[in-house]
């Protein structure tokens, strides 16, 4: 018989606000096993915790049930003071009555009551708990972080530092990321290019750090501490051992009409290519698609004049496996696809363009090096229109691909666009459409006052309702003044859209191989969003940069060290202590069908012959099912499965939850 | 209808750890409204709910079971959701022949971001089950506890 306690928290008026805590406590007194119970007002504080302890040494508690908030929240804390007085961590249970209870309802007496409900059904569970003891898997000094960009970067770097090997697993042929075609970054106008290329060397010569460029995650197995990842390293057709980036094929190629993915199609490359000039590896890449020797047989100019002898055309993908004890997400985002977008005309126009093309129009090693001019004509363009929230802050019903949220760095670099456009060519007359005007970070305010007042852009308050390319090669954009009260239209020579930002799309694939989860935008979810906000629910899975949410640079890079923070704390650990709610079997009651094994979605369940004694004094052989406990991760999927019940799950049991149906039920 | 006005339903949510309990919870923290009459169990993933349970619910006088999980695709364990999909489903089209209305049932998908959907969904299957009225038919062969 256990003797149990139970503990009703206020949570301050969180919980006593609705629900008359005294009389649960009084109630939940009258339950079986239960010899103590009382209220206080916070629980999880320190005078909570030891009203706990003392009465799990006064009363020889066997059993805590805690009546509080989500054991989502404190269930780990709850554990912890049950474990310092001495009982074993698995013998308390929480009745969730603050999520789950009194947010929810208003009324006192229905709270009251399904709050002495939800913790008999608490009791009901401890009565059967019984103590387990947690394992003990080694930890891999290694950790992986998927995506170069300046996420992945900054992540890398920092953990490297600490002084663990950590490799960088990158799509595209270079690192670098988004923040590589990017002019200057705001608020301070630094040039991108200067703060980020030294950092791609960094990573290039850190012993520590191995990149794997051109380079895509196959499979991820494994858990926490210990995962196994498959590499695949797409054949690019240039030996990287031998290649030293000298970029005389790149000049040589006969193949030149190759949209340049690095200028977004602005201007082209040759089928054997160096994405830009700092590329780290700087090596050369040969695309597949375009390259004539590759598609029928006919050239091999590079192969000729390659003095280092690095072609390869019988060159194929390759599969690496390596080990790792910590993975990290730095996947990033992309401009959302405008193509539904008829209204603004960024199909039909080419002088209709995105933001992330006007930065590579106004950088230096862009397609104009440099000089604003038209897509079309190349002619300096006098009027430029932007229009902000393109895709933002749609309606959740938006049939054009559109998102609900706030892509939160358009304000600002539009802002950028804009002043620097002014400060360049004062003869520009520049108007920016927008909703709000969100400058929420330091100085960013003070920045866009600047580019407001300053330089003389002209803010309107309304959306572009239409972009009409005339006979002329001029666009009329027509919009409202929503301060003034009336309609505008403007005969603009370049419009400039902020597309929405949305999560790459190998984000989602990803996600299902580390088994994170994602929101309905597709972008990583948090642990918690304010205690564990790098962290995915996934044991070992952290989150870095724009995968997790939209974010600008210096956002960017703090989380990317937060991120790197939590791999390191966990590196550093020898052993890792497992979740012991896991599955066994029952040897008397299994008879070795294999239906577990084939649900078990990590292989965590092997069987052995075993020698039983039957009644009549003789010996028999028989399979049973046996769980690896460092392997099972404790889903459940075999308890159900089992056709003879010999399957159960620690902290789960059939009879605990059975015993939570009924006592709801009573 | 005065009858159903003070008719207390007993509903029985089973509700998966990594999305759906989440999604209580953020139903919690947003204050959305859902009737005090459902009550949640937290199991490690949907496909734990063994369809004894849902039986043994309502063998004790439960009015109506609910069963929320991961997104397909979205489970924390790769594929426990596609299991509790199959079984639930096989079971649901048994109820009607042990006597226990169909409707009285339901498996969701409800995401750890998705508090309102989870706030909507019990709000409409406590309302489809007040207007089911107790579960009756049941009641001459349901074994009372004691």
């Amino acid at each position: 018989m256990q003797r149990i306690g139970v503990f009703v928290c206020h949570c301050g008026t969180n919980i006593a606000g609705t629900v008359d805590v005294k009389a649960v406590a009084e109630a939940l007194k009258n339950e079986q096993g239960v010899v103590f119970s009382t209220e206080y007002q916070y629980m999880c504080s320190e005078a909570g915790q030891s009203i706990i302890k003392n009465a799990i040494k006064e009363h020889k508690l066997t059993g805590v049930v805690v009546c509080s908030c989500s054991p989502r929240m404190h269930e780990a804390t709850f554990r912890k003071t049950a474990s310092s007085a001495g009982l074993n961590p698995y013998m308390v249970e929480i009745a969730n009555i603050r999520e789950q209870c009194s947010w929810i309802h208003k009324d006192m007496e229905k709270a009251t009551e399904k709050a002495i409900i939800l913790g008999r059904a608490a009791i009901a569970k401890v009565h059967l708990n019984a103590p387990l003891t947690a394992g003990e898997s080694p930890v891999v000094k290694r950790a992986l972080v998927i995506g170069g960009g300046i996420a992945g970067i900054q992540t890398a770097l920092d953990i490297a530092d600490a002084g663990f090997e950590v490799d960088i697993v990158e799509k595209k042929p270079t690192i670098g990321g988004k923040m590589t075609q990017l002019d200057k970054t705001f608020p301070t106008l630094d040039c991108a290019a200067c703060i980020l290329t030294p950092k791609m060397v960094d990573c290039a010569q850190n012993e520590k750090i191995k990149i794997y460029s051109y380079s895509e995650v196959e499979s991820v197995s494994g858990f926490v501490g210990n995962f196994s990842v498959k590499i695949r390293k797409k054949a690019r057709y240039v030996d990287e051992t031998k290649c030293t980036g000298c970029g005389l094929c790149t000049e040589k190629c006969p193949m030149k009409k190759v949209p340049n993915e690095f200028n977004l199609g602005m201007n082209n490359r040759s089928a054997i290519y160096i994405p830009f000039a700092q590329a780290v590896p700087k090596i050369a890449t040969i695309d597949p698609d375009h390259c004539n020797m590759l598609k029928n047989g006919k050239c091999g100019v590079c192969a000729k004049i390659c003095t280092a002898g690095a072609i390869n055309y019988k060159q194929e993908d390759e599969i690496v496996e390596e080990k790792y004890g910590a993975i990290i997400a730095a996947t990033g985002y992309n401009p959302i696809n405008l193509d539904k977008y008829d209204e603004f005309a960024y199909s039909q126009s080419k002088d209709v363009i995105t933001s992330l093309e006007f930065e590579r129009l106004t950088n230096a090693a862009g397609p104009t090096s440099g000089k604003l001019l038209r897509p079309s004509d190349g002619v300096h363009p006098h009027t430029i229109v932007f229009v902000q929230c393109v895709g933002s802050r749609c309606g959740a019903e938006d049939s054009k691909g559109g998102k609900s949220y706030c892509s939160k760095i358009c304000c600002m670099y539009t802002a950028k666009h804009a002043m620097l456009t002014r400060e360049k060519y004062p003869d520009t007359d520049v108007y920016v459409f927008y909703i709000d005007v969100r400058t929420p970070g330091k100085n960013f305010d003070e920045f866009y006052r600047r580019a407001a007042e300053e330089y003389g852009v002209h803010y309107i308050k309304g959306m572009v309702g239409k972009v009409m390319p005339q006979a002329d090669g001029k666009l009329l954009v027509q919009g409202s003044d929503l301060i003034a009260g009336e309609q505008l239209k403007i005969n603009a020579d370049l419009v400039v859209l902020a597309a929405a930002i949305e999560p790459d799309k190998s984000a989602r694939p990803l996600a299902t191989m580390l088994t994170a989860s994602m929101d309905t935008n597709d972008f990583f979810t948090e642990a918690h969003p304010k205690l564990r906000p790098v962290e995915s629910p996934t044991a070992g899975i952290f989150l870095s940069g724009a995968c997790q949410g939209p974010k600008d640079i210096p956002e960017t890079v703090s989380q990317a060290s937060a991120a790197a923070a939590k791999a390191i704390g966990l590196l550093c650990k020898d052993k890792l202590t497992c979740n012991p709610c896991v599955a066994h079997s029952d040897e008397m009651m299994c008879n070795g069908c294999s239906q577990c094994e084939k649900v078990c979605p990590y292989g965590a369940i092997s069987y052995e012959d075993k020698e039983f004694r039957m009644p009549n004094r003789t010996t028999a052989i028989r399979r049973v099912a046996k769980v690896n406990p460092a392997v099972c991760q404790g889903c459940g999927a075999c308890t159900v499965t089992c056709p003879s019940g010999a399957m159960d799950l620690n902290g789960f049991s059939n009879r605990q939850i059975m015993a939570e149906v009924d006592a709801i039920c009573r | 209808m005065q009858i159903n006005n003070e008719f207390k339903p007993k509903i029985v949510a089973f509700c998966c750890n990594w999305c759906s309990y989440a999604g209580a919870d953020l139903a919690g923290t947003n204050r959305l409204n859902y009737p005090a009459d459902v009550k949640i169990i937290r199991v490690p993933c949907s496909c734990r709910v063994n369809p004894m349970f849902i039986l043994r619910a309502f063998q004790r006088g439960a009015d109506g079971v609910i069963i929320c999980g991961c997104h397909p695709g979205d489970c924390h364990y790769t594929s426990g959701n596609y299991y509790a999909r199959r079984r639930i489903t096989l079971l649901f089209s048994m109820l009607d022949y042990l006597g226990i209305e169909r409707e009285r049932t339901r498996l969701e998908w409800v995401s750890a971001a998705e508090g309102a959907k989870f706030s909507a969904t019990m709000n409409e299957f406590a309302e489809t089950i007040i207007k089911l009225g107790e579960n009756k038919r049941l009641e001459d062969l349901r074994c009372k506890a004691e």
